[in-house]
């Protein structure tokens, strides 16, 4: 098996978001992770190689020199090698990223199996796993909380709202973006991640990949920090009186109930 | 005026209510013309609820010699020839699970921009607003491509009656290359339970509820209350809720007129999942819970005191 991994280089969800000029935000003072959906999709493929007892993962992430944290946090879950494209700037709209992610993997092999998660936590795009498939013409699917593969099929869950569960049937070579509820993912042992800084890892430039990026974008071009609410205000008295006080406002000044 | 299309999801045959805000949106204030799009229910039924909020035409979509529920790509691709046949300019949806792989697979077909989950959208200069960052900002995104694709958030926008003339047809699309996605199975969930996206008020339980039958004691006041019932993360980990209850950064995103948090600390990867809520409250035995800093009124106490009292309260005023 054949597996590459989209992984993504982003800020921790818990970190202060500081918003730059028009559209940029502080990305020295916030510490990076891996995008939490994609530890998902790096622990379902290392769980696959490991049971198969052949095959290989390749973690594909385009990003900032500094994303190179991430690829080796990955790999210190157990995927083999990665490949870093390289690009400058702290957003690229995901028809570019996905085509980046096509090139690099179609440069350096054939995939049975593409993972990515089911969105990056920070533009929240839902997206580029999509783009990704439609370019390289195989099918797709996100939010998986469950795989089986038999012969040469991927068997997957995902949940549609209301508890309802789907499950769908593609041919490999396929996409599937994973979500929580597929695996739990590992926690690196300190071994693991001193043998990770030792894994091949290869570097290519954005702009030596030889794209087209002619083609419609989406354009960021404001972000705005959200207020957070002030304190609450709080209600007195007694359980019951509390309670009284509550609904009251609810009803008469938020009109809410 | 631009004719801008709205995917209507359906759940067991209705229209789900929760596409209304999505018909205002698409109408921008009698701006648009508004073209509501149904697959795999009858459109005659829906035509009276979706005329009351503007649609002007409904159309059901259908593909000859194809079911559409049995693949989500078919379902992409009869959209794209139906947006061509009614020379749309725009397509807007929700970004339910349904809706956020559905826009995903149209924009990826048809190489066009997309925004998704977003909160609010204007027409003339062709940009959505939505959350960058699990909430803690938000982005104005400029979609560059002449169609228009954006799936909204459901409950953002608010619904508004605009009662319009309107007709009913039916299309049948063209599809050529079959779906490379099969759906072989459909398993319903627990049908008394509403589901958390559609809720206009919500009712959660966090880690505190401590055991799986307390969210009874939630359940009591939600049906009072018209409320879905949701769970915190730390809940659903310790087993007392199934994941499709979690609410937050890898659960449901949400957006309730009304988001009581019965024994949550507050934590950010909750709050990006219903900090887009119109009204917040919060009830902790901890004054100093964070929760009590980023939401609207509070009430300290012990959750399994106050919420049988708020249903006692809300049965009184009910008569029931
Ligand atoms: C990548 C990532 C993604 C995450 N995604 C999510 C997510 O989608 N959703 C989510 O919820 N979390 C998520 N989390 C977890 C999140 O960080 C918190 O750990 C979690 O939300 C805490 O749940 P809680 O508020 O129920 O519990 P706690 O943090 O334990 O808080 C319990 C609160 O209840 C109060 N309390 C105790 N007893 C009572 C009582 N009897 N009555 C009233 N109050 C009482 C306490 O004072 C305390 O404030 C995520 C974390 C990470 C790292
Ligand atoms: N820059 C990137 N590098 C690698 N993978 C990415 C990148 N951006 C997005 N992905 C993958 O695509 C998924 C969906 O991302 P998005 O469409 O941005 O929400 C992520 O979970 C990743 O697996």
């Amino acid at each position: 098996m054949q597996i590459y991994v989209c992984v993504k280089h982003v800020p921790d969800t818990a970190a202060t978001i500081t918003v730059v000029g028009e559209a940029g935000y502080n990305d020295t003072a916030c510490k990076f992770i891996i995008n939490p959906y994609d530890e998902y999709a790096v622990e379902e493929a290392v769980q696959r190689v490991e049971k198969a007892g052949s095959g290989e993962v390749v973690v594909v992430t385009v990003g900032p020199e500094a994303a190179v944290s991430t690829m080796r946090a990955a790999m210190a879950m157990g995927a083999h090698r990665g490949i870093h494209v390289k690009v400058e700037g702290q957003f690229l709209d995901s028809t570019l990223t996905s085509l980046a992610l096509k090139a690099a993997i179609e440069q350096d092999g054939t995939p049975n199996i593409i993972f990515t998660g089911r969105n990056a936590v920070d533009t929240e795009g839902f997206q580029t796993q999509y783009r990704l498939a439609a370019a390289m013409n195989l099918p797709v699917v996100s939010e998986v909380v469950n795989l089986e593969i038999n012969d040469g099929q991927a068997i997957v869950q995902r949940e549609v709202g209301g508890g309802t569960r789907e499950t769908l049937e593609m041919k490999l070579p396929c996409i599937i973006g994973a979500t929580k509820g597929l695996n739990e993912p590992r926690y690196p042992k300190f071994p693991d991640i001193m043998k990770a800084k030792k894994k091949e890892l290869k570097e290519i430039d954005f702009d030596q990949l030889g794209l087209d990026t002619s083609v419609d974008q989406t354009e960021l071009l404001k972000l705005e920090a959200v207020p957070e609410r002030s304190s609450a205000q709080i209600m007195q008295g007694s359980v019951r009186e509390q309670v009284n006080e509550l609904v009251r406002i609810l009803t008469e000044k938020d009109k809410v109930l | 005026m631009a004719k801008i299309g709205v995917f209507i999801e359906t759940d067991k045959d209705e229209v789900k209510k929760t596409n209304f805000g999505a018909i205002t949106a698409a109408l921008d204030g009698g701006k648009n013309e508004v073209v509501a799009l149904l697959m795999g229910v009858d459109a005659n039924s829906a035509q009276e609820t979706l005329a009351a909020y503007g649609a002007q035409k409904i159309v059901q979509v259908t593909v000859d010699s194809a079911d559409l529920t049995a693949s989500p790509d078919l379902q992409a691709r009869a959209l794209a020839d139906a947006i061509q046949h009614f020379a749309l300019e725009g397509l807007i949806g929700l970004a339910s699970a349904r809706g956020r792989d559905v826009f995903a697979r149209l924009s990826a077909f048809l190489n066009v921009t997309l925004a998704s989950d977003c909160v609010g959208i204007n027409f003339e200069d062709k940009t959505v607003r939505k959350s960058h960052f699990s909430g803690k900002t938000i982005a104005t995104i400029k979609l560059n491509s002449d169609l228009l694709l954006c799936a909204l958030r459901p409950n953002a926008i608010e619904a508004q009656k605009a009662l319009a003339d309107s007709q009913v047809e039916s299309y049948a699309a063209s599809v050529d290359a079959p779906g490379l996605v099969k759906v072989l199975e459909v398993k319903k969930g627990d049908t008394a339970k509403m589901d958390l996206t559609e809720a206009d008020v919500i009712i959660t339980g966090g880690r505190p509820i401590d055991a799986a039958e307390n969210y009874k004691m939630l359940e009591e006041c939600a049906e009072l209350l018209g409320a879905a019932v949701g769970a915190s993360r730390a809940a659903v980990d310790a087993g007392f809720a199934p994941h499709s209850m979690q609410v937050g950064q890898t659960g449901k995103t949400v957006s309730p007129r009304l988001y009581i948090g019965c024994g949550l600390s507050g934590s950010v990867q909750h709050f990006a999942g219903m900090k887009t809520s119109k009204v917040i409250v919060a009830i902790n035995t901890d004054k100093d819970a964070p929760i009590f800093q980023k939401c609207d009124y509070g009430i300290i106490g012990d959750m399994f005191e106050v919420v049988p009292v708020l249903t006692e309260i809300l049965r009184e005023q009910t008569g029931q």
